[in-house]
């Protein structure tokens, strides 16, 4: 089957793969570019453990062709953390013991992080439904809302 | 599997009209790739619109309705104040559709060229007599969005035609909608009933009612009846009733995963008088 | 032995500090199953049957041959014949024989160059099947003129006449029964009904195996234990378990379906028949629901005698479970135990029927068997003490087990506290919270026995002074951070000096899997073990170094000191400085612990749910959740509240939507998390928690075992809740909306 050569910045570098048309994004992140951060829980677009960025839209990548990142910017859990040091909600996360097995932890990340983009002080009630597409069956999901709030905290005090 | 980003409606028509095998246009592509993984469809041909210009767009047209692009996102709908505040009942159906990362990708059109008879946002555009443009071989038409669904994952599109843009009627004065649905989840669930009512009003009388159902029959069903049950009313206990009853009269449904027979049709009404009661307060100003 | 003689004043133990695995898991690197590559990888896939019963006619695979990239197909005939017992089970469950026995059973698998050319590879293979009649509901399956499963797989246990789907049967009580309900001013029976749910984990099965001719062989997995998969795997092809390397991946999450094998041998096979190249097996979620993990669904018998005060008199249970078409898989023999564990009751009665049905092979799932139980019990007792006017917390601390208790399954309790569990519950604040219209209050109380198990730990002494320790139990949960604590806390240094790594089975003795809550309790005690075997070999080093006695040298805050007459005669020397100079002083020093080690501390937790029902609807809502339950110490607090938490929200998933639906044909209907409902995050309230500490007199720190006992009472105290909130009882799960609507319109 032919592949199609595609162009595009993945956590702030030019990244190039060659893709088959029915490869999904997650697909292309994980086997090619080797950023297995992104995990597939379903493959349908009902677990959210493979969100990221697309242009600053989080979605899930399992919903993605590879070839529909041409030209686009992609954001993983991988470049979350800038120069070394974490974002506030992988720290918080850690600290609040908000991830057990931590399969689901990079989707709910990338998903808090595009949360906390366009709003900065959310109830729980808007953490809870925002996050109601990246399913956790380890934590009942109360130590990642309070993350989720301490983070925020953090980053209004910090801005 | 090939793979078209096209620059037009035209291209597209023309790809898909020369096309032998399995066509799927792309839009959010969050039905067509749940398809392609589980492996129940095997396009030949995936004709990515997104690239098309003015797919994005929102636009108020002169008569004070509106025309919304075919890859306008679930989020891009709802970001758009002005349209928010003109058919809420609309938005909020489309709203509901998967999670946050659904509503990143998935659009109005994909939602309805589905063919689900539990589509979100269907009852609220038939609701609000919503149309669509489509291009076809055989040139352009506008059609009643009541008049796309066919049967479960059936439209009445022709082969090669692809839907260019949704047209919302002038909301105009004292209008208002609403849809709800029910789902046994907080989120992340398929309709198991769906209700969309779209009313006027002049003062406390209703003078206009339109109510669409989903997931109670083979497709998205506008219930004339249960609309004329309401116009002439205040709303009051008599209306409502008859509304109800309206409403679980046209109520064709099946038993599955999701829910009962009995159990549609009782909650078919239930949400009806619900949201005939918030269409009611929108229309009249009391909430937005 | 009394609290105060356990380690008081702690150091470490009981303080929240960063697990070591957080920074990987916050950043992507944490590597999981399906994240594991190897040089020259194959992928495979599964073609698994349509049907829930039927008869293999002929697989054709010339098609799929034929495909560039395609490297192996595989097939029963590639496995070895002759199995039994257990061993046989895996190797029918792992690929089907002349029989598929439930939807999704794989009966062909395929590697290819690649994961997209191994799919359209399997979609090419043609299987021809001659579908037979299918049984899926337990009572059914046991009726007469059921489909018979396969036959000849009764055990002697089963009473004669019955259908040959019932494979055991088990009974035990104590007392008597008859005048035990002689006693009681009510009597109340009920049947209550619980269909199967799955486990959830978000991480599919996955693994990458290689297998050579020589039958030599490599497998990275994601698994709660890894060498009950080196063992099963060599079983199931016929391979020497000490030539097969097994190495545990991160895992994302288990809850006892990773704890067996469903798909791993065919990766093996698979390897081998391409010439050894290692093969990728990942499954979809689809496979994952229908073919591995799900608990059983049960059908049971409860019978309750009380008198006026609340004092159970007598409690009798008949229990029917199935877990698949494979004998021994439900957990028949745990949940008749846990049903009436909580309670002092002089008379008691079990029965239990395990029977065999067209459905997945059954596999562990967080308490097995307790949750159905409890559900059952405590939902009748709920009833009786509603219709008695009683506080049904009350009559829980009435008839509450306590040291010295015949526990309903035989054994004397030793130190419990489900008392002190019942106490904490009745002052929390949680229980004076007003409620409104349609909301009501539900509460229960749940058991797990905890458990030791094949454990083997070592720990070594760096060179600087910091310590590794080697266990084989994977960590789930945070269990590397606990057994880090309770090492540093008995070796006297800091937490960070320890690294406590699960290692993979060629570096270790043989470990039971992270099952059973065993992981803190039972690879914590040794590595305590093993921490006390190293300060041994320390002082002794110190002692030839300052050229006194062993015995005359103690060890503290992580030094060896001169003690007795001695004290104060040298300077301490530290574990760095002992570690420093080991290798002129006798050599490395470790310390290591094989048991399967007793002591096991039994645990108990009650719930408190407040639930809202729509009453036109039908719909449930949890506005408010507590779970009180004895850790015995709680080492790592915050892992402790994440257990509590979890099993929370799991029960409240499989007391309101999740299900194994089933059509009319057998198949499976809800094979996706689209319609498997499990909680999202805006389903649930925040579940509060408070941590109760009876410590456990087997553990060196008192340690019982957290992870299980949180899925029990959610069932019941949902149903109670429901109940009480909406006038419906419903007796068979889950409290779907369609059904609370019906019950509710049928009792108007």
């Amino acid at each position: 089957m032919s592949r199609i050569h595609i162009t595009t910045t993945v956590n702030g570098e030019t990244a190039e793969f060659l893709t088959e048309p029915r490869e999904t994004l997650l697909d292309v992140l994980r086997n090619q570019l080797g950023l297995t951060g992104s995990k597939e829980g379903c493959g349908t677009g009902d677990c959210g453990a493979c969100s990221v960025l697309l242009d600053g839209v989080l979605v899930s990548s399992c919903l993605v062709l590879g070839v529909e990142a041409q030209g686009k910017t992609v954001e993983t859990i991988e470049g979350m953390a800038t120069d070394g040091a974490l974002h506030p909600l992988q720290r918080q996360f850690i600290e609040h013991a908000a991830l057990q097995c931590g399969f689901c932890t990079p989707g709910i990340l990338v998903a808090a992080k595009a949360l906390l983009a366009q709003n900065d002080n959310p109830t729980e009630t808007e953490i809870r439904y925002w996050l109601a597409g990246n399913l956790c069956r380890c934590t009942g999901y109360d130590k990642i809302v309070r993350a989720v709030q301490d983070a925020a905290a953090e980053m209004r005090g910090a801005a | 599997m090939r793979y078209h980003a096209v620059e037009s409606f035209d291209e597209a028509v023309r790809i898909s009209a020369s096309a032998t095998g399995i066509t799927r246009f792309l839009a959010g592509g969050t039905d067509v790739l749940v398809q392609l993984r589980a492996g129940s469809i095997q396009p030949d041909d995936i004709i990515d619109i997104k690239h098309v210009p003015g797919v994005k767009d929102i636009t108020r047209r002169a008569d004070g309705g509106w025309d919304i692009g075919a890859a306008v996102s679930g989020i891009e709908l709802g970001a758009h104040a002005e349209l928010c505040r003109d058919w809420p009942g609309v938005v909020e159906g489309m709203r509901l559709v998967g999670s946050t990362q659904v509503q990143g990708r998935a659009t109005l059109t994909g939602n309805l060229c589905n063919g689900s008879p539990a589509a979100d946002s269907v009852p609220g555009l038939m609701a609000a007599g919503a149309t669509v443009s489509v291009t076809g071989p055989d040139g352009a038409r506008v059609v009643a969005v009541a008049d796309i669904p066919k049967s479960p994952g059936k439209t009445n599109l022709k082969p090669g035609e692809v839907i260019t843009r949704v047209h919302l009627p002038p909301r105009g004065e004292n209008g208002g909608d609403c849809y709800l649905r029910f789902i046994p989840r907080t989120e992340m669930d398929i309709a198991v009933v769906g209700c969309a009512v779209s009313l006027r009003v002049s003062g406390d009388m209703i003078t206009e009612a339109t109510v669409a159902l989903g997931a109670v029959a083979p497709t998205v069903v506008l219930v004339p009846a249960a609309g004329a049950a309401l116009v002439g009313s205040a709303l009051d206990d008599a209306a409502l009733e008859a509304l109800v009853t309206a409403a679980r009269a046209a109520c064709r449904p099946i038993s599955d995963r999701r829910g009962t027979v009995e159990f549609r049709i009782e909650v078919a009404g239930v949400l009806a008088r619900r949201a005939a009661s918030i269409a009611y307060a929108r229309a009249k100003g009391e909430t937005a | 032995m009394p609290k105060d003689e356990l380690k008081a004043g702690f150091r470490l133990v009981g303080t929240r500090p960063n697990r070591p695995d957080g920074l990987d898991k916050v950043t992507g690197r944490a590597r999981y199953g399906a994240d594991i590559v190897a040089a020259n990888m194959l992928h495979a896939a599964v073609v698994r049957s349509p049907y829930a019963h039927a008869r293999i006619k002929s697989i054709d695979a010339s098609r799929a041959l034929a495909l560039e990239g395609v490297k192996a197909v595989i097939t029963r005939a590639d496995f070895p014949t002759g199995l039994t017992g257990e061993d046989w089970n895996l190797q029918e469950n792992t690929i089907a024989g002349d029989t598929a026995l439930y939807d999704g059973h794989a009966v062909v698998a395929v590697a290819a160059t690649s994961a997209l050319v191994a799919q359209d590879a399997a979609r090419l293979i043609e299987v021809e099947y001659e579908v037979l009649p299918h049984v899926t509901d337990v009572d059914a399956a046991m009726a007469p003129g059921a489909p018979v499963i396969r036959a000849g797989n009764a055990d002697h246990s089963v009473p004669e006449g019955m259908h040959p789907n019932v494979v055991r049967y088990i009974d035990f009580g104590h007392g008597d029964l008859e005048a035990g309900f002689a006693a009681a001013d009510l009597i109340r029976e009920g049947t209550y009904k619980t269909e199967a749910t799955h486990q959830g984990y978000i991480e599919p099965h996955a693994c990458l195996g290689q297998l050579g001719a020589d039958g030599r062989g490599e497998m990275w997995v994601c698994t709660q234990g890894h060498w009950y998969i080196r063992r099963m795997c060599a079983a199931v092809l016929g391979i020497e378990a000490a030539n097969l390397r097994v190495t545990p991946s991160e895992i994302g999450g288990g809850f006892g379906g990773k704890t067996t094998i469903f798909m791993e041998p065919l990766a093996l096979a698979l390897s081998r028949k391409a010439g050894g190249r290692p093969v990728k097996l990942v499954m979809s979620r689809a496979e994952v629901l229908r073919a591995t993990g799900p608990t059983a669904s049960a059908s049971m018998d409860v019978k309750i005698g009380m008198k006026k005060d609340g004092t159970i008199t007598a409690g009798q249970v008949n229990f029917r479970m199935q877990g698949g078409a494979f004998f021994g898989m439900s957990p028949i023999a745990e949940a008749l135990p846990c049903a009436f564990a909580c309670y002092d009751i002089p008379n008691l009665m079990h029965e239990g029927y395990e029977v065999l049905a067209n459905r997945p092979k059954a596999a562990a799932y967080r308490a097995p068997g307790s949750p159905m139980a409890a559900f059952a019990v405590e939902s009748l007792l709920d009833e009786m003490c509603r219709e008695l006017s009683l506080d049904p917390l009350q009559v829980r601390l009435k008839n509450a087990a306590k040291e010295g208790t015949k526990s309903s399954y035989g054994p004397t309790y030793n130190r419990i506290g489900l008392v002190e569990t019942l106490e904490a519950t009745i002052a929390h604040p949680n229980l004076s919270a007003p409620l409104g219209p349609n909301q009501g209050r539900g509460v229960a109380a749940g058991f797990w026995f905890n458990h030791g198990g094949e454990t083997s730990v070592s720990l070594q002494i760096g060179e600087d002074g910091t310590v590794g320790v080697s266990v084989g139990t994977p960590d789930i949960g945070g269990s590397r951070a606990s057994i880090a604590l309770m090492v540093a806390e008995t070796l006297g240094i800091e937490y960070e000096a320890v690294r406590v790594n699960v290692v993979e089975t060629g570096s270790l003795g043989v470990n039971e899997p992270t099952h059973g809550s065993r992981a803190t309790f039972a690879s914590g005690k040794a590595a305590v073990e093993a921490a006390e075997s190293a300060i041994k070999q320390m002082c002794a080093r110190a002692a030839a170094e300052w050229g006194i006695d062993p015995e005359a040298v103690e060890w503290a805050d992580g030094a060896a000191r001169p003690a007795g007459e001695n004290a104060g005669k040298f300077p301490p020397l530290t574990i760095g400085e002992i570690g420093a100079k080991m290798g002129g002083t006798g050599g490395p020093i470790s310390g290591h612990h094989e048991s399967v080690p007793g002591g096991v501390g039994a645990s108990f937790g009650v719930h408190v749910v407040d639930v809202e029902v729509d009453p036109e609807t039908g719909k449930s809502t949890v506005l408010r959740y507590l779970v009180v339950q004895d850790a015995g110490r709680a080492i790592h607090p915050a892992y402790v509240e994440g257990q509590y938490q979890g099993g929370a929200a799991q029960g409240i998933g499989w007391a309101l939507n999740e299900e194994y639906i089933y059509g009319a044909d057998g198949r499976l209907q809800n094979p996706m998390f689209l319609d498997y409902r499990i909680p999202v995050a805006s389903d649930l309230p925040m579940i509060d928690t408070v941590i109760v500490e009876v410590p456990n007199p087997g553990h060196p720190y008192g340690v019982r075992g957290v992870g299980e006992t949180g899925i029990a009472p959610p069932l019941a105290a949902v149903a109670n809740a429901v109940a009480a909130a909406s006038g419906a009882r419903l007796r068979t799960l889950p409290l779907s909306p369609p059904k609370v609507l019906a019950a509710i319109k049928a009792g108007q």
